[in-house]
């Protein structure tokens, strides 16, 4: 096998920390909302600012939308955290992450003279962990790793072969 | 290095010769583990989470209590209206009807700020199956609005289509001799309820009237006297009996998941001149718009209270005008004198006391003491704006203290103290654990229950205990959480009137009937006798009558 990657090793290394590290953080949220019977994305909307607010305010109108965001983001952040973890089509996963990110973004963004029912547990003034979150999932994207380390290697060759032949 | 470039590079590696399959394959699932230590993590915290649902053990009960179902096919009650001043006035909203001016003003707020629902919310409000045949006010003005309002059945602002005005009675006799009237609710100053109520209940009407339930002491036997004999339904109009989370605190109370109760501590917490009391003046009010000698009250309520303030040394609380002369603050502003009133005991203690006789059936106290003053609305007043009651209970071994001021707004929760736990009432019940409880001793040990902490939280139809997150406890707290999945948002005073109404469909019995009404009663004019006489009042139990000693 050549070992000459296009990264050095310690850049792989940190690639593949980074992704872990964003998988975990993803899994984890999904996980914690499967297993609380009480969670609803529903007082989230309602708290929304900014100038899309009105959008996200009026989905709670319908509980039937306030469902499906529930099980979008119970499920959602779940499967982008595994894909990512295990290195398992992870620009899909990629791209669900920094569509999630930024109606977090979007939805709660840290304008100045906003106030939050729940407060942020940081200083945050334009920018915020949700936008450095997606800053760090476009790098990630952009400087791929599954492909070297993850099921990705696996799947990419497979795929390849079965062009081949 | 774009992410062409590197799929290059990546697929020129993964088509090189198999001979490192192992190294390939490790490669390939080198990441698997990291998802062991995710399950071995959650694994330990949700054993953790686990020992804390003991509060959901502990704290489970039967289904949230649901209203009453309207019947299908009811009858159309027939209502008329005594009083359509402040309150009348959000009675009659919380029925449906409101006058053009009040629904083109939340149009207007709706349009400018399209988060303002109120417009919305009033038109989506439930029909009660109700006309408004007849109104009575002796203020001109609120009798012509009354009947604006009880001819706005399509809810519409000032370019909308009346329907036929309801006719305006100048006296609320002749109102109760209509026909075409088979309830009337009655929202006038406290010297009137009593003998109100009398007179409704032999026209034979049904009666919704607003707390308290009477002026004097000797009006309240003859109140009760004619509502036990009739068949009529009566309301006492202490909306709080609606309040989901008061039914909850009766049911841990029942179950004694607080241990013996000892004190009940409730308060009063207002700090503005509308909360004193000091309502605005009518511009339109005069001798000419305002029926002054009906306001005055029935001569023979006002005996019996002239004969109690002179014969028990409270005659200095007696005016200080005399009570024929024409007075447009004592007409808007007659919480502030005994002459009409009944002061803070009346008009804000009995709310809480009602709360505490729904939870606990209490009943009326052995005795009463009660102390306060007018310590800061200088304004000519008779009734105190800072008041303390407290009533003891020895035969069910507690106290309970009343707390009141209109010169601060600090919320007090009201909270049941018990040997076991403490439940605080304010927008949700909170459940604290003592650190000395007997009943969970075992748990505070082992450290599944954290005594001072909050242990179980309940709102809006939901239980929230240790394992609920921050966030949900915040929402919680403030009473916003998950109202969706209960449905639509209730007013309580739309549920208590809607109870009331079902209830005469239905020959049922209300929630806050005339036994209720009498203990709120007595309960009122003890602290308030004890305020004005400055000594110990008691309640001799065989007699059913207040006395000093």
């Amino acid at each position: 096998m050549n070992r000459k990657n296009v990264y050095s090793r310690p850049q792989l290394s940190c690639l593949v920390i980074l992704r872990i590290l964003i998988g975990w953080y993803f899994m984890y949220e999904g996980l914690a909302k499967i297993f609380n019977p009480n969670w609803s994305s529903y007082p989230y909307l309602l708290d929304s600012k900014g100038f899309f607010a009105p959008i996200f305010i009026s989905l709670t109108d319908y509980p039937f939308l306030v469902d499906v965001i529930n099980y979008i983001n119970m499920y959602g952040l779940t499967i982008i955290g595994l894909c990512m973890i295990l290195g398992c089509f992870v620009s899909i996963a990629n791209i669900g992450a920094i569509g999630l990110l930024s109606l977090y973004y979007l939805s709660h963004p840290p304008l100045i003279g906003v106030h939050y029912l729940i407060p942020p547990e940081g200083s945050y003034l334009w920018v915020d962990k949700n936008l450095v979150m997606l800053g760090a999932v476009l790098v990630q994207h952009f400087f791929p790793s599954s492909h070297y380390i993850g099921i990705d290697r696996y799947i990419f060759r497979k795929f390849r072969k079965t062009q081949e032949q | 290095m774009s992410a062409k470039e590197s799929k290059q590079n990546i697929d020129n590696q993964v088509t090189q010769p198999e001979s490192k399959g192992r190294r390939d394959t490790l490669k390939t699932l080198a990441t698997v583990p990291v998802l062991g230590a995710m399950a071995y993590g959650v694994y330990k915290k949700k054993k953790r989470e686990h020992s804390n649902k003991v509060s959901s053990a502990l704290f489970s009960f039967d289904a949230a209590p649901t209203i009453m179902e309207q019947q299908p096919d009811g009858k159309t009650i027939r209502l008329g209206i005594i009083g359509f001043g402040i309150r009348g006035a959000q009675l009659m909203q919380a029925l449906g009807f409101a006058t053009p001016q009040y629904l083109e003003d939340l149009k207007t707020q709706a349009k400018n700020d399209p988060q303002n629902t109120r417009y919305q919310d009033f038109l989506e409000q439930e029909d009660l199956n109700i006309v408004v045949n007849g109104v009575c006010d002796i203020f001109d003005v609120y009798a012509k609005d009354a009947a604006m309002a009880g001819a706005n059945r399509k809810r519409e602002g000032l370019n909308g289509k009346l329907d036929k005005l309801p006719t305006i009675y100048k006296h609320y006799k002749e109102l109760l001799a209509a026909q075409d009237i088979d309830a009337v609710i009655i929202a006038t100053p406290d010297h009137w309820h009593g003998t109100m109520i009398i007179d409704a209940v032999n026209a034979g009407k049904h009666v919704y009237v607003e707390k308290p339930l009477t002026w004097t002491v000797p009006e309240t036997y003859l109140v009760v006297d004619a509502v036990r004999k009739s068949n009529v339904v009566f309301q006492l109009g202490h909306q709080g009996r609606q309040i989901e989370i008061n039914h909850r605190a009766k049911d841990i109370i029942q179950k004694g998941l607080i241990g013996d109760v000892t004190l009940v501590e409730v308060s009063t917490n207002r700090n503005d001149p509308n909360g004193a009391w000091v309502y605005d003046i009518h511009p339109e009010a005069n001798p000419s718009t305002i029926d002054w000698k009906q306001f005055e009250g029935h001569p023979q309520r006002i005996k019996e209270y002239m004969d109690y303030m002179t014969s028990s040394g409270a005659a200095k609380y007696i005016g200080p005008d005399s009570r024929d002369k024409f007075s447009l603050e004592r007409f808007f502003r007659w919480r502030c004198w005994w002459d009409y009133s009944t002061g803070l005991s009346g008009d804000l203690l009995t709310h809480e006391y009602d709360a505490m006789n729904h939870i606990l059936d209490l009943g009326i106290p052995a005795s009463a003491t009660s102390s306060g003053g007018v310590y800061f609305f200088k304004d000519g007043r008779t009734v105190p704006d800072v008041l303390q009651t407290t009533f003891e209970f020895p035969d069910r071994n507690m106290s309970f203290l009343y707390s009141a001021t209109l010169a601060s707004q600090f919320n007090r929760p009201r909270k049941i103290m018990g040997t076991d736990a403490t439940i605080e009432l304010g927008s949700s019940l909170n459940v604290t654990i003592d650190g000395a409880s007997q009943r969970y001793k075992d748990k505070i040990e082992q450290g599944v229950i954290k005594p001072g902490e909050p242990f179980y939280r309940y709102a809006s139809g939901k239980s929230i205990d240790a394992l609920s997150s921050a966030t949900e406890m915040y929402f919680a707290e403030r009473g916003l959480l998950f109202s969706y999945v209960e449905g639509k948002r209730y007013n309580t005073t739309f549920l208590h009137l809607r109870e009331w109404l079902e209830c005469i469909r239905q020959k049922k019995q209300p929630s806050c009937g005339i036994e209720e009404a009498f203990a709120e009663a007595i309960t009122a004019h003890m602290g308030t006798r004890a305020y004005l006489e400055g000594r110990t009042m008691y309640w001799d139990k065989d007699k059913q009558i207040i006395t000093r000693e």
